[in-house]
């Protein structure tokens, strides 16, 4: 087999065990949907924090605003937001099967895009800023976002809104946001695998090694860096939507802009899979995912102790994740080049080879 | 004779210190212009104004003709009027090859091509500029495991790789080793000659300066203290004077 079959056949097997999960394990349906989650969120982390070298704490910003906007797209459409978020209730909601699908469709849409819109306007502000500042004030953004909307009464402040009710059966409504959740991590997996296969990966991975550099040699940085902030908003911000109609009922500081769970979570993700990679994030999530579940089911109670162990092993002795030890131990799986004369011939040779190399330039 | 570079009365200072006093200067183009000084005679502080780095304070600086004196770094680089850092800059976790692609120029880019692949003549293209500096056998290896006169190489194929009208280099043979510099000299005789690359090129090694360039500028103080053909500087008094006088320092 080739290394493209090969490569066919493993998306083929991931396809099916994903299509497969939820009627093979129903009981683990919305745990599965989660990972799902997480997967994306650690994919379009990556798009920024591993690639172009800024790390944000603030994405999950685009989670809470797509959720919120799908919120008001999704009541809205039949309802006066205010009256409804007010009345907790008190008047007669009710959404026909179709309402709800339409609002929910539209909803998502209008998640992505204003999330995109969002994207655009603050990457003016916080690109503005580098390194650790540049965390801070993404973490800012979401943590004002936070509280901002949990004073907004329009959307029913602090205590939250519940959103329409899924008409139909428990069973479908998992199996619903499961292909949802589901479906939207495999196309931003695809996406970002394509949009880092041609110049916008190398133009990421030049600003992450020397922006400075690449400012030097004309690249369009700000450009570069704002098409991959919003890349990683439009489908955060989709995310957010479903997932928020999965829950059903959000709130602004625990559910649509959780900073300390989610937005930390994607980061140390990426650190465990392998940041910079295209696979690492997904590995990473997967993983972890699967130690916080274990951790939260046999050793309650202890779960944050286990958690904050794992960032600290991380961070001190296996900085470079799983993806990045395994391209450190078997770099030609990678198709990295290892020289290990490199180090002798500098030492001792003329560092030009007047040899010709190539049997063009030796005219 | 066509001027390429006009510096006319540029001046920049930081804080109390001027840089550069009303410094003008012209680079002919398809020649080799040299820029000597002692240190901290304000060679790379115009190199920096010129490429668009900081603001000039007053002054006028014309690329072929257009004002860019107001113009940022990219925009600048996009002209086609590149430069190379003393401190030798390369996108240092990236393959050779890789670091020769994204280098191509971006004037013509639009939004869309962020998304299209690199044709496969640029790679061929990158391949043989690297063959050119003789890194091809190194092509392949990430660039920051290169060692430093390798990195410089690259950083200058990186340029080429740009199609620079004008390239801006400072201090090409710092930090490399003797038997490397005549082969560095000869590339870039090659590329001025064959490419059609204008070089401006600071440097502290006389004997390549003098052996490479069309004509020399000397500052000192931040001041321009000479000009003419490597002979007239080699035996100008005030040159000598500024070298070997009260402000000569170790070179790094």
């Amino acid at each position: 087999m080739t290394f493209k079959q090969k490569q066919l056949a493993l998306y083929g097997i991931l396809a099916v065990a994903g299509i497969a999960a939820p009627f093979v394990f129903p009981a683990y349906t919305f745990q599965i949907t989660v990972m799902w989650v997480m997967i994306l969120f650690a994919v379009t982390w990556d798009i920024m924090g591993g690639q172009m070298g800024y790390n944000s704490l603030g994405n999950i910003f685009f989670f809470g605003a797509g959720m919120y906007t799908c919120a008001i797209v999704q009541i809205g459409l039949y309802y006066d937001v205010a009256q409804y978020t007010a009345s907790y209730g008190a008047i007669k909601v009710d959404f026909t099967p179709e309402q709800y699908f339409t609002g929910l469709v539209l909803g998502i849409i209008a998640a992505a895009l204003v999330c995109v819109v969002f994207a655009v306007i603050l990457a003016h502000v916080v690109f503005g800023l580098r390194g650790p500042y540049f965390a801070i004030g993404t973490l800012g953004v979401t943590l004002s976002a936070g509280e901002l909307t949990g004073a907004w009464e329009y959307v029913g402040g602090g205590g939250g809104i519940a959103l329409p009710v899924f008409p139909g059966e428990p069973d479908d409504r998992a199996l619903m946001f499961y292909f949802m959740g589901f479906g939207l991590a495999v196309a931003t997996f695809l996406f970002v695998k394509w949009m880092f296969s041609g110049r916008f990966g190398l133009a990421a991975n030049a600003i992450r090694d020397d922006e400075e550099k690449a400012e030097g040699m004309g690249i369009r940085t700000m450009r570069v860096k704002t098409t991959g902030f919003a890349v990683a908003a439009f489908f955060l911000g989709m995310s957010g939507a479903v997932f928020g109609n999965m829950i059903g009922f959000i709130e602004p500081l625990e559910v649509a802009f959780p900073s300390v769970t989610f937005g930390i979570f994607m980061v140390i993700m990426c650190l465990l899979g392998g940041k910079g990679t295209l696979w690492g994030p997904v590995i990473g999530a997967t993983l972890f995912h699967a130690f916080k579940e274990v951790t939260w089911t046999y050793m309650l109670g202890w779960q944050w102790v286990m958690l904050g162990g794992l960032i600290i092993v991380l961070v001190v002795f296996f900085q470079q994740g799983v993806l990045g030890w395994m391209q450190e131990k078997w770099p030609e799986l990678f198709g990295i080049e290892v020289d290990e004369g490199a180090i002798a011939t500098a030492l001792a040779g003329p560092e030009i080879d007047e040899r010709p190399h190539r049997g063009e330039a030796a005219q | 004779m066509t001027a390429m570079i006009e510096v006319k009365d540029v001046s920049k200072a930081f804080g109390g210190i001027i840089a550069n006093d009303k410094i003008s200067l012209e680079v002919p183009e398809g020649r080799v212009t040299g820029l000597i000084g002692p240190n901290g005679s304000g060679k790379t502080t115009l190199f920096n104004s010129i490429v668009g780095y900081h603001p000039i304070d007053e002054g006028s600086i014309k690329f072929e003709g257009v004002e860019i004196s107001d113009f940022r770094v990219p925009k600048i680089a996009r002209l086609g009027l590149l430069r190379t850092f003393q401190q030798t800059r390369i996108y240092s976790k990236m393959n050779c090859v890789n670091n020769m692609l994204i280098s191509v120029n971006h004037r013509s880019e639009r939004f869309i091509d962020l998304f299209r692949d690199y044709p496969p003549e640029l790679t061929e293209k990158a391949e043989q500029l690297l063959d050119f500096v003789g890194l091809y056998s190194k092509r392949k290896l990430i660039s920051g495991d290169l060692s430093f006169g390798q990195q410089k190489l690259l950083e200058f194929a990186m340029a080429l790789m740009n199609e620079p009208r004008l390239l801006l280099l400072d201090e090409p043979t710092a930090g490399i080793n003797p038997t490397l510099i005549n082969g560095l000299i000869d590339r870039l005789r090659r590329a001025a000659a064959e490419m059609g690359v204008t070089l401006f090129v600071i440097e502290h090694n006389m004997p390549v300066i003098m052996n490479l360039a069309d004509s020399i500028y000397c500052l000192a103080n931040g001041r321009l203290l000479a000009h003419g053909s490597p002979d007239e500087i080699q035996s100008d008094e005030r040159v000598i004077n500024a070298y070997l006088g009260g402000h000569y320092t170790v070179d790094d």
